[in-house]
């Protein structure tokens, strides 16, 4: 107890606080430079892909050189323009006053805000189980089964007004993600059973069932698509601005939930001990902590989070199941929340950028002919480099860390 | 894990008095079920009729006609005495055996049940079965491979994924046999990255894997979008035929379904043995496997733990590349994105409940090959069963092998730590 009071003194200085001295110290500088890093990978592979590079390359290598890189700038103009709007249009319709085309203009700006909605929830789910020692890698199943009881909340019941249903449909999402966590953290906790390959597993149980589901009990009527009836307007999160801006309320649901999740993380006794588990179990089982509890605890927490992205996808943008709600928001959120350093504020910036980065390369993807997957490769660095941070180091000639570095390593199969 | 029970003695493990019981009750259980479920349904004068040769095939047999009360009968009374048995003597060191037997029992019961008054084809399913395990089987020997070692691959998905598609684009503009090497080399390559990442950055293994798994998604359906939708001269390998094997392909049932399959079949029964021979009987598979172990021990002994390692992790990405090259050069011959849906889990499913054993993950292969398969068919034979619910199998299978309900895996005490010297 006294622990937790020195603690939390520790811990006084706000969010905003420790992210101005992280900022100060070096351990703000090698997330930015594996971002750098990996954005240049990425350009490097759209350029050496780039017809205008491997038509000239057997002739003019020079040549080539500078139409490949041409074509990765181009890109990045489009993905950038894709993600923050284009100024000279946002000017031109503030210029002609029609709302529409202020709206529209506007658009992408909102429209990456919203993508990175799930981007907060599915960080926060995998920074939460890193702070309590464990890897949740079933994010995704997780979001499934938080759409899957969030739809269902959302369209059986009629008749409710918004102020219960959308509370009710979201906090379903959030009981179905919970669910799907909670059995692997029972699992581990109780046989030892790692949490690593059972939330795999989960995963694709979770995709299965979704399979059925769509197929038979949660089919719309009359559909030969495998989707979802559309939920009640009573249960669709509220939109600040009309057509064809979705921003909607959920943003701000992350950002409160990104403050409660800070606020239990690193305020309350309860995720003391969370954290003390996660850093030394051993310490953690001496100090009398229940590390079963606390396991179970922190698993089903991280999924209840993931089953909030869930919610929020199809209750804020989607508004009907199908198969293909998420673009593996789960997986993309593990790179995220370790850039994020697992710590809200920097989760929240992670899938700021993320958010962005995803909506201006769909702009790419449709005028620049890029596909979209580039970004798969971009984050796939950008996790390599954090998760190894020696090979930023050897790139850029930086020198090595006083203090040690905090390395995930997860704990063998078997548990213990 | 408790550091007694070690993997370098196969066989040592004793079976608790209560697992033994839990598991006679089960045996009890499913018989109990076949009687409720199955027995109570059929007409008696009901015949279930099996095909024992799959469609194209030279020999030809009689159809097995049987009647299926009398079938049910005895598969219901076999699993009685099973778990009979079970409960009052144990079967000790064989009780996985009885396992397998009274789950095959329960497969045959549920089998002759759906077909009553119509016809299966048993052959042809058992021949899918193989050809679905493939896959299944080589990554979960690439798992082994890395795993023996100490160092997890959860990779295995990203690699054949990789390899499958490098397979295709080198296969269409060389030939097959190239292609093939080249789906190997992308593996080998995808292998070296994970031991580069976690042995020498001794970056955490679950998300080297990750990285891997990321980037093998990316770049494939990047490139399947960019070159190989709009120009299918990309995409267009071929197939390994199959190659029929004098005489034994002649033998009734067996023959077709094991004996006219194409190269990745027979190159997944050579690994299978080769490898067990290889890990278990030679000494590089002895220091392999003390690596995993206990390195320092190791280490100590002067083994170079480092270069075992990284050997281990190159071997299991190229075996994973082999297993890629399957679902285009083997099976379907293009490449599609994201083709390998998730098979390269299922993979690491097998490993697991294979106990990291050829020819346990073999076994385990075929097993999930057979409920891949068994899902295809249900729509055949109008079983009011979901196929989603087949195909969620493996997964819960593991997951209670995990649990210990069933059997124990024995896990390589180093696995997911990375080695330092010190």
């Amino acid at each position: 107890m006294s622990d937790a009071k020195t603690e939390a003194k520790q811990a006084k200085p706000s969010a905003v606080g420790v992210f101005f001295d992280e900022l100060r110290g070096s351990s703000l500088l090698i997330p930015v430079l594996a971002i750098v890093s990996g954005l240049l990978l990425g350009g490097l592979i759209v350029a050496v892909t780039s017809k205008s590079f491997y038509e000239v390359w057997s002739t003019s290598p020079l040549q080539a050189i500078g139409n490949g890189l041409k074509a990765a700038w181009e890109s990045y103009v489009t993905l950038f323009a894709g993600a923050f709007g284009k100024p000279s249009k946002i000017i031109d319709a503030i210029q002609g006053g029609d709302a529409l085309e202020i709206r529209r203009a506007f658009n992408p700006l909102f429209e990456s805000l919203v993508k990175s909605i799930p981007y907060m929830f599915a960080g926060l789910a995998v920074s939460l189980g890193f702070r309590a020692g464990v890897f949740n890698i079933g994010v995704e199943g997780q979001i499934f089964m938080g759409g899957i009881f969030s739809v269902w909340v959302g369209y059986t019941f009629k008749g409710l007004p918004p102020i219960i249903h959308i509370p009710f449909a979201f906090l379903a999402g959030a009981l179905g993600g919970a669910l799907w966590g909670f059995i692997p953290g029972l699992l581990k906790a109780k046989t030892g059973g790692h949490e690593v390959i059972n939330t795999i597993m989960m995963n694709y149980i979770a995709y299965r069932l979704t399979d059925w589901l769509l197929r038979e009990p949660m089919k719309r009527p009359g559909s030969t698509n495998p989707i979802s009836p559309i939920i009640e307007d009573s249960a669709k999160l509220p939109q600040f601005f009309e057509n064809p801006i979705r921003f909607h309320l959920g943003f701000f649901i992350a950002l409160a939930v990104a403050a409660l999740v800070y606020w239990f993380l690193f305020k309350t006794r309860w995720g003391f001990d969370l954290r003390t588990v996660g850093a030394n179990p051993r310490a953690a089982r001496y100090a009398g902590m229940n590390i079963v509890t606390g396991t179970i605890m922190a698993m089903s927490l991280s999924g209840a989070l993931a089953g909030m992205a869930g919610a929020n996808e199809l209750l804020g943008v989607n508004h009907n199941l199908s198969q293909t709600f998420s673009p593996g928001y789960g997986f993309d959120s593990i790179a995220l929340a370790l850039l994020g350093r697992t710590h809200p504020v920097g989760v929240i910036l992670s899938a700021l950028l993320f958010g962005f980065l995803r909506n201006g390369a769909v702009r790419m993807q449709a005028s620049a002919g890029i596909p979209i997957d580039i970004i798969s490769v971009m984050q796939a660095f950008i996790l390599a480099f954090i998760a190894a941070p020696a090979i930023v180091r050897t790139i850029y000639r930086l020198k090595e860390p006083k203090k040690a570095e905090a390395e995930f390593h997860v704990r063998g199969w078997g548990g213990s | 894990m408790s550091a007694t029970t070690s993997t370098l003695e196969p066989g040592a493990v004793s079976v608790p008095q209560t697992r033994r019981r839990v598991l006679g009750f089960a045996f009890l259980g499913v018989a109990a079920f076949i009687w409720l479920v199955f027995l109570r349904g059929v007409d008696p004068t009901m015949d279930t009729t099996m095909r024992l040769y799959p469609g194209g095939s030279t020999v030809v047999l009689d159809d097995w006609v049987f009647n299926t009360q009398a079938m049910l009968w005895i598969m219901a009374a076999g699993c009685a005495a099973l778990g009979a048995f079970q409960l009052v003597r144990g079967f000790g060191r064989r009780t996985g055996l009885a396992f397998g037997l009274v789950g095959g029992m329960f497969v045959f019961a549920f089998l002759s049940w759906a077909a009553s008054g119509g016809t299966l084809n048993l052959a042809g399913m058992l021949r899918i079965m193989v050809v679905r395990s493939v896959p299944l089987t080589l990554g979960a020997l690439s798992g082994i491979l890395c795993e023996r070692a100490g160092v997890f691959n959860i990779a295995i998905e990203g690699m054949m994924l990789t390899a499958a598609m490098i397979g295709t684009i080198v296969g269409s503009i060389s030939n097959l046999w190239i292609g093939l090497l080249g789906a190997i080399v992308a593996g080998g390559l995808l292998g070296l990255v994970h031991a580069i990442l976690s042995i020498k950055y001794r970056t955490d293994q679950i998300i080297s894997g990750t990285v891997i798994n990321i980037f093998a998604v990316g770049i494939t359906s990047f490139i399947s979008g960019k070159f190989m939708q709009p120009m299918p001269q990309f995409n267009d390998p071929g197939i390994f035929v199959p190659y029929e094997i004098p005489l034994l392909s002649q033998i009734p049932v067996i023959g077709p379904v094991l004996f006219r399959q194409n190269i990745f079949v027979y190159g997944m029964f050579f690994f299978v043995v080769f490898l067990t021979f290889m890990l278990f009987r030679t000494r590089w598979g002895l220091r392999h496997r003390a690596v995993g172990e206990h390195p320092k021990a190791a280490d100590t002994l002067g083994v170079n733990v480092i270069r075992t390692r990284y050997m281990a992790v190159i071997l299991g990405g190229m075996m994973a590349g082999f297993a890629g090259a399957y679902f285009t050069l083997g099976s379907v011959g293009k490449f599609d994105q994201v083709m390998t849906a998730g098979r390269g889990f299922i993979a690491l499913a097998a490993m697991i409940f294979g106990n990291y054993m050829p020819v346990g993950a073999m076994i385990a292969g075929l097993l999930f090959g057979f409920s891949d398969s068994l899902a295809a068919s249900l729509a055949v034979l109008r079983v009011k069963i979901p196929s989603e619910f087949l195909l969620m199998t493996p997964y819960l299978i593991t997951m209670l092998v995990l649990a210990g309900v069933v059997g124990r895996a024995q896990i390589p005490a180093a696995g997911g730590k990375p080695y330092e010297k010190e």
